[in-house]
């Protein structure tokens, strides 16, 4: 390399460009190893990244008033194309007129040819509950009705005649649309194209994920009281006695997870064995058994026995390896035993906190199958309802938007953990 | 300090007992007095009860029987936050999450010293290590040898009377550990503070120690200063264990005038100091260091006995010469010799005679 100055690029023994020829040396490596990963990448794109990606998508994007596919042949119908030309030809707010009826009464036709009417009606009424049945009861008197169409729809059903019905209607004639997740904050477009609460007796959703947020943070809470002690012991028993107790920890892990709940329910419901317990000790009166179970402390308790071990190996992981000198050294300086833990141990166990607390919170956020079977209805989280509206409601752009608020959530939570503690500092094991 | 009974007596082991299973004493009447000022080096093969007797001191092990008192008061019941004993571990154990200036200020802050005063002390503690441009960093910043003094400076910050090292130079190199071994002498002697220093190197031992006690087996071997220990070892264990050391085993003839005569395996007769035999008719080994060993008759005392050698090795070491020699059925025979202009460079093959000063020659307990 005796020729190659400071600016000149350096170049192999016979000439070539050393980028090029170290390139073209790593390629190979480069290649294998992306085939090697490529599996798992495959894998990971069709059944994790594709699915949340499609929900996302739902979650703004509901064709249920634009298009129909017919379940048997496939076939896609562009339906309410009338009723939205009149939209496109007339700006939000205008009243109805005979124009829009006789649109209204054309497009019903149509539904009631290719069979659509419920669906159509199952999308306005996500949004105007009661509508469904104004829809398919006008699906059957199509055929009897007769102009002008807008006295003939109302005397059908006043509700025809409701401006909140159009405006809604307006809205679902585009496909796109934020209003699902309008919906699951508990607000709603009003006719004059603001915001607004809905009615009291109808918000859900904020009081839900209120109600998840605060009982994760407990069940993350209350793991780390319970496993942090538990975690110690484990890193500073003799081997012998950690490994069997390590066993303890872990066994509940490999029992199943129905298991594990229902067997809270045999100890904790009213006619359990706990309740049996205080009241046959004379600590509690028959008649006033606690409600321990179906409901949120049901909940509570059952997650965070479950959650546990997810606080506890992260947390062993981080204890295990801190040699016992430094609290030592921090005694032989002077240290009382709880400034050594204090100053010197559990600075150096943060690392696994923020591991086992960050795990536990985001596997509790987002927690179904527990507070479905010991929720009762004050400890269910706002993935049952995810879950209701995927399996009962079939409203799947309210699910999606309520899942894709949730994960956004998580999102922020992971970023601000990232900003405070630094994500390299996270310790799993 | 508070007035002792006696002044020189400021660390106190009395009867001391350890056993950790109830079946086995790891540390077995331990009796040992230092005075004020001292360097103590406890000596030992892994296992000989040095450690656990330090951890004791510390307050980290209780004893099973017996008392320590520091400055004449008992401290068995007294928790080590209280003793004010600074520690030097074995890993330094720097707190890995605090930068240097916080390790330091540690102790002082455990002892409610106000803020100023403490940072003239860590201030004044890193620059006696000559450390102080190193403060705002991290123990992990610093290599080995740094954060031996950081760990150094950190036990005597706090300016403790009695200073217990656990193999501190353990984990340096060579070269590192010999100017370390110089710096903490150094420090201890000009700050006047009593050490006692665990450590399993002998050369460590010596060069560094007022006195040195060598353990085995939950036992004080021999306590004494690094000149006596290496050149009158009591008994066959230290004379082994601290330098290099030919072993000729034997049975006592006859002890006569300070004199034991002994009678090698081999039937070879040599004149020996007799230090722990007493009548003839005994087994005894007999201790001979390398550099004692003469075979330039000329130099020898008239009438002393001699003893037939083969060469076996000759290595050129630079500074001495060591030869290997077969002496009375033993191959391992070693002869230590400087590398003067007039030295005479023995060849393998060559048949000479050896011998030695009487009193160089310690018969030992077999």
């Amino acid at each position: 390399m005796s020729d190659a100055t400071a600016n000149q690029s350096l170049t192999t023994a016979d000439g070539i460009p050393l980028k090029a020829a170290l390139a073209r040396a790593e390629a190979r490596a480069r290649r294998r190893a992306f085939l090697l990963v490529l599996p798992l990448l495959a894998f990971i794109l069709i059944t994790f990244v594709t699915p949340i990606a499609q929900m996302l998508h739902q979650s703004v994007y509901n064709e249920g008033f634009t298009m129909h596919t017919d379940v048997i042949t496939g076939e896609r119908t562009p339906i309410m194309t009338n009723v939205k030309e009149w939209f496109d030809e007339n700006p939000v707010g205008t009243e109805p007129d005979e124009e829009a009826y006789a649109a209204l009464a054309e497009d019903i036709r149509k539904l009631r040819e290719v069979r659509a009417a419920g669906s159509a009606g199952t999308r306005i009424n996500y949004e105007r509950s009661g509508t469904r049945s104004m829809f398919t009861k006008a699906n059957r008197s199509i055929t009897g009705l007769e102009p002008p169409y807008k006295e003939a729809f109302i005397e059908l059903d006043e509700e025809w005649g409701a401006p909140d019905l159009w405006q809604v209607m307006r809205d679902a004639s585009t496909p796109y649309t934020v209003n699902f997740y309008l919906a699951a904050i508990d607000l709603k477009k009003s006719p004059d194209g603001g915001f607004e609460g809905v009615p009291d007796n109808r918000k859900v959703y904020v009081n839900l994920f209120q109600r998840t947020l605060f009982l994760s943070v407990l069940i993350t809470f209350l793991t780390f009281v319970l496993g942090y002690p538990i975690a110690h012991l484990l890193a500073t028993l003799p081997l012998r006695q950690s490994n069997l107790l390590m066993i303890l920890v872990l066994l509940p892990f490999w029992t199943s997870l129905l298991v594990r709940t229902t067997s809270w329910i045999v100890l904790l419901q009213s006619e359990g064995v706990l309740n049996d317990a205080l009241v046959g000790a004379g600590l509690l009166g028959d008649e006033n058994r606690l409600p321990m179970m179906y409901n949120q402390i049901g909940t509570v308790v059952a997650m965070t026995h479950i959650l546990l071990p997810f606080m506890v190996l992260p947390l062993y992981s981080v204890m295990r390896p801190i040699n016992p000198s430094y609290v030592r050294a921090a005694r032989s300086l002077g240290a009382t035993s709880w400034t050594a833990f204090w100053r010197i141990y559990f600075p150096q166990t943060i690392p696994g906190i923020g591991a086992g607390a960050l795990l536990v919170f985001i596997l509790s956020v987002g927690y179904y199958i527990t507070p479905a079977l010991v929720g009762g209805s004050s400890g269910q989280l706002i993935s049952n309802l995810i879950a209701f509206h995927m399996q009962n409601s079939l409203n799947w752009s309210l699910a999606a938007a309520l899942a894709a608020l949730l994960l956004g959530g998580v999102l922020i939570l992971y970023w601000l953990y990232d900003r405070l503690v630094g994500i390299d500092n996270l310790k799993l094991g | 300090m508070a007035a002792s009974q006696t002044s020189d007596a400021f660390v106190e082991f009395d009867r001391v007992q350890k056993s950790y299973d109830g079946e086995t004493l790891v540390v077995k009447d331990l009796n040992l007095t230092m005075p004020k000022g001292e360097f103590l080096t406890m000596l030992g093969p892994s296992g000989s009860g040095k450690t656990t007797c330090l951890m004791m001191l510390a307050g980290f092990e209780t004893a099973t029987h017996g008392d320590i008192r520091l400055g004449g008061k008992s401290i068995n019941n007294i928790p080590p936050h209280k003793r004010g004993i600074g520690m030097v571990f074995q890993n330094y154990a720097l707190f890995p999450h605090m930068t240097i200036e916080e390790n330091l200020s540690f102790p002082l802050e455990v002892r409610n010293i106000g803020k100023s005063d403490r940072e003239a002390k860590v201030k004044r503690a890193l620059e006696m290590v000559e450390m102080g441009n190193f403060g705002k960093r991290r123990p992990a910043q610093l290599s080995g040898g740094q954060q031996q003094r950081i760990a150094l400076a950190r036990a005597l910050v706090f300016e403790p009377e009695l200073v217990l090292m656990d193999e501190p130079l353990g984990a340096l190199d060579k070269q590192l550990r010999e100017k370390m071994q110089f710096e903490i002498t150094n420090l201890a002697h000009s700050l006047g503070i009593t050490v006692v220093y665990v450590t399993h190197d002998q050369t460590e031992a010596l060069t560094m120690s007022d006195r040195v006690a060598v353990f085995d087996d939950g036992v004080i071997q021999q306590l004494d200063t690094p000149d006596k220990l290496y050149e009158e070892p009591m008994n066959s264990f230290v004379a082994q264990f601290i330098g290099e050391n030919n072993t000729l085993e034997g049975v006592v003839k006859e002890i006569r005038n300070g004199v034991a005569l002994v009678q090698l395996d081999d039937g070879e007769l040599i004149d020996c100091n007799p230090v722990n035999v007493s009548k003839a008719g005994e087994r005894t080994r007999v201790s001979i260091r390398p550099e004692r060993v003469e075979f330039n008759k000329a130099r020898l005392q008239e009438g002393a006995h001699t003893l037939k050698a083969e060469v076996l090795e000759f290595i050129y070491m630079g500074d001495i010469f060591r030869t290997r020699l077969r002496v009375a059925g033993n191959d391992e025979f070693v002869v230590k010799t400087r590398n003067a202009p007039d030295q005479k460079r023995l060849q393998p093959g060559e048949h000479i005679e050896i011998g030695w000063l009487p009193e160089d020659c310690r018969a030992l307990d077999a």
